[in-house]
């Protein structure tokens, strides 16, 4: 009797309601790239007609592809900073036994605590007070500081699984500390590197908090849309940039995870 | 050789050798602090910085166009005694809290399952159950106004199929809406620490109960429910601290009856022009929100110490 036969066993009210939950989380999101086909202003049923015209109209928008510059530009600079420094951190935090290190691994997660909107007005205080322009620049420390500690978490259990006695194995055989790292090190928490990129990139790109409060005269493409959204002709020009966006977000996060847990997840 | 195996012959050689090696070992450590220290150094710059400031600034007051230096504890005394900080601050707490237990409380069953019943392509599960939260929040919280507004999903939907005439207007702009909106945007974060709380739970305990003589209902809150105790309360948190300032969606979908104390204190940053009445209103925010989440702690610590 000790295999556990009743987790073994399908459990129908909770398959059922798993299916429901999956239903409700994704419909909503779903409605967007809907509705972005439809041939109406309004976001509505019935609906009345199929029209890629909202996509079509993208095409002229030239402040909204300076906004999606801009957000490439910031995403591109934050995720290549948040993953050198996630890098060294997570490997100070696992190679070394350092007093205090819980101390500061919590500090460094605390962004992830603490209501976002107080994080965006304490920066732009700082920055007013030090007479810094509010420019892509502060948009891009903003964001640093909300990837930063995902970065870390998603490098950290990388350089965590990994077997030390390779690494020394290679000091063993000559090789000097650098090279070390360059070749049994690097190529071992590489998926981890390539996850912390590309969901630094994504967490970025979407941002808006701390681009609502840090943004100077050039709009990050949140931003672009937060405008947008206070005329009701705009909305299907949104929608269909939404849909964009949604669709570019899920592929690059569906990648980033799938190398970040390959190899972790003893069930794969 | 063993992690502890390879420390304990440095200490022994350490002490062998006296005082060079120890100085070698702790360079060791320098070692350590020194590759987190850039990390340290911008989180410093984003976070530490900041919040002096706006501690300071907090002390201020508006003075025309520009700010009266001088050290006050006025604004905290207006935050105190202007009925309305307080019932934003109410108000914030009651939308986020009764969001967190709704999340909490629909993410626990889909958690359970992909703990305990899917055996294949976990990640997969989990996977899927994230990945909405990557989408932007903006267009989270844009869905959802397509779906409750005056002409959205739901009234158009139910005016087609002839179960209503007129339109619902308590749909949106209702603090109902924002607590759906808020339960749906941030279900990743209760997934995922619920997740791994059940997942790392030792079957063998499971089976003991049932041994003893448990049946479903009762294994299942005297074993799997207290253990998973801490994965509760983590997602309570995740939930919970980053809600109370959202103003995001209480301006989309919250109309006047919605507005929460992020809506507030982005005003005294915008329209308002009171930037030291803002920062004073953030860091009773940060205060309060500090205050509930030790005694939250403290009320589970003395729950578990019951339990064990």
């Amino acid at each position: 009797m000790s295999d556990l036969s009743y987790i073994k066993r399908p459990n129908r009210p909770l398959q059922v309601y798993a299916v429901i939950f999956l239903i409700v989380l994704y419909v909503p999101i779903l409605f967007i790239p809907l509705f972005s086909f439809n041939d109406s202003v309004y976001a509505k049923f019935p609906l009345t007609g199929v029209t890629t015209q909202w996509y079509v109209e993208l095409w002229s928008r030239e402040p909204m592809w300076a906004a999606l510059w801009n957000s490439v530009k910031v995403g591109g600079v934050v995720s290549i900073i948040s993953t050198i420094l996630g890098v060294v951190a997570a490997r100070g935090i696992t190679r070394y036994r350092l007093p205090g290190k819980n101390a500061l691994v919590t500090f460094i997660m605390m962004p992830l605590v603490i209501p976002g909107i107080i994080f965006g007005v304490a920066l732009l205080v700082l920055m007013s007070r030090m007479g810094v322009p509010l420019s892509l620049y502060t948009v891009t420390l903003g964001h640093l500081i909300v990837c930063l500690p995902f970065a870390v978490a998603t490098l950290l259990p990388r350089f965590e699984g990994f077997d030390k006695s390779m690494e020394e194995a290679s000091a063993d055989l000559g090789e000097n500390g650098w090279w070390t790292f360059w070749r049994v090190t690097m190529p071992m928490v590489f998926p981890g590197i390539v996850a912390s990129l590309l969901l630094s990139f994504t967490i970025s790109f979407d941002e808006f908090i701390m681009a609502f409060f840090l943004t100077g005269t050039d709009p990050t493409l949140p931003m672009y849309i937060w405008g947008q959204l206070r005329f009701p002709q705009q909305f299907p020009s949104v929608l269909a940039l939404s849909s964009l966006i949604l669709f570019v977000s899920f592929f690059v996060v569906f990648v980033a995870q799938y190398l970040g847990r390959q190899g972790l997840d003893p069930d794969q | 050789m063993t992690e502890t195996s390879v420390s304990s012959t440095r200490k022994q050689r350490a002490r062998n050798k006296g005082g060079l090696s120890g100085l070698l070992h702790r360079s060791e450590n320098l070692r350590g602090y020194l590759l987190m220290s850039p990390t340290l150094l911008v989180m410093s710059i984003g976070i530490l910085a900041p919040f002096l400031i706006l501690v300071t600034m907090s002390l201020w007051t508006r003075d025309g166009f520009s700010f009266d230096t001088a050290l006050t504890m006025a604004n905290y005394e207006r935050a105190w005694t202007e009925p309305i900080f307080g019932a934003l601050l109410k108000r914030s707490f009651w939308i986020s809290g009764i969001a967190t237990v709704v999340t909490v409380a629909l993410c626990y069953p889909m958690a359970y399952y992909v703990a305990f019943h899917v055996h294949r392509n976990k990640m997969m599960w989990i996977i899927l159950m994230t990945l909405p939260f990557w989408t932007s929040y903006l267009l989270r919280v844009f869905a959802w106004k397509v779906i409750l507004g005056y002409e959205g999903v739901i009234n158009s939907g139910l005016m087609v199929v002839g179960l209503i005439e007129e339109p619902l207007e308590f749909l949106l702009y209702s603090r109902e809406a924002v607590i759906i909106t808020l339960a749906h945007a941030w279900a990743a974060f209760a997934i995922l620490p619920l997740y791994v709380s059940l997942e790392k739970i030792d079957k063998s305990l499971l089976e003991a109960a049932t041994d003893l003589g448990d049946g479903p209902v009762a294994r299942f809150l005297r074993v799997t429910l207290p253990l998973s105790l801490p994965g509760i309360i983590a997602a309570a948190f995740l939930i919970f601290i980053p809600t109370t300032g959202d103003y995001i969606t209480p301006a989309l979908l919250g109309g006047p009856d919605g507005a929460m104390i992020g809506n507030f204190i982005q005003l005294q940053f915008g329209p308002v022009n009171n930037w030291p009445m803002g920062a004073t209103l953030s860091i009773v925010l940060m205060l309060w929100v500090s205050a509930i989440a030790l005694v939250f702690l403290f009320i589970t610590r003395l729950a578990k110490d019951k339990i064990a």
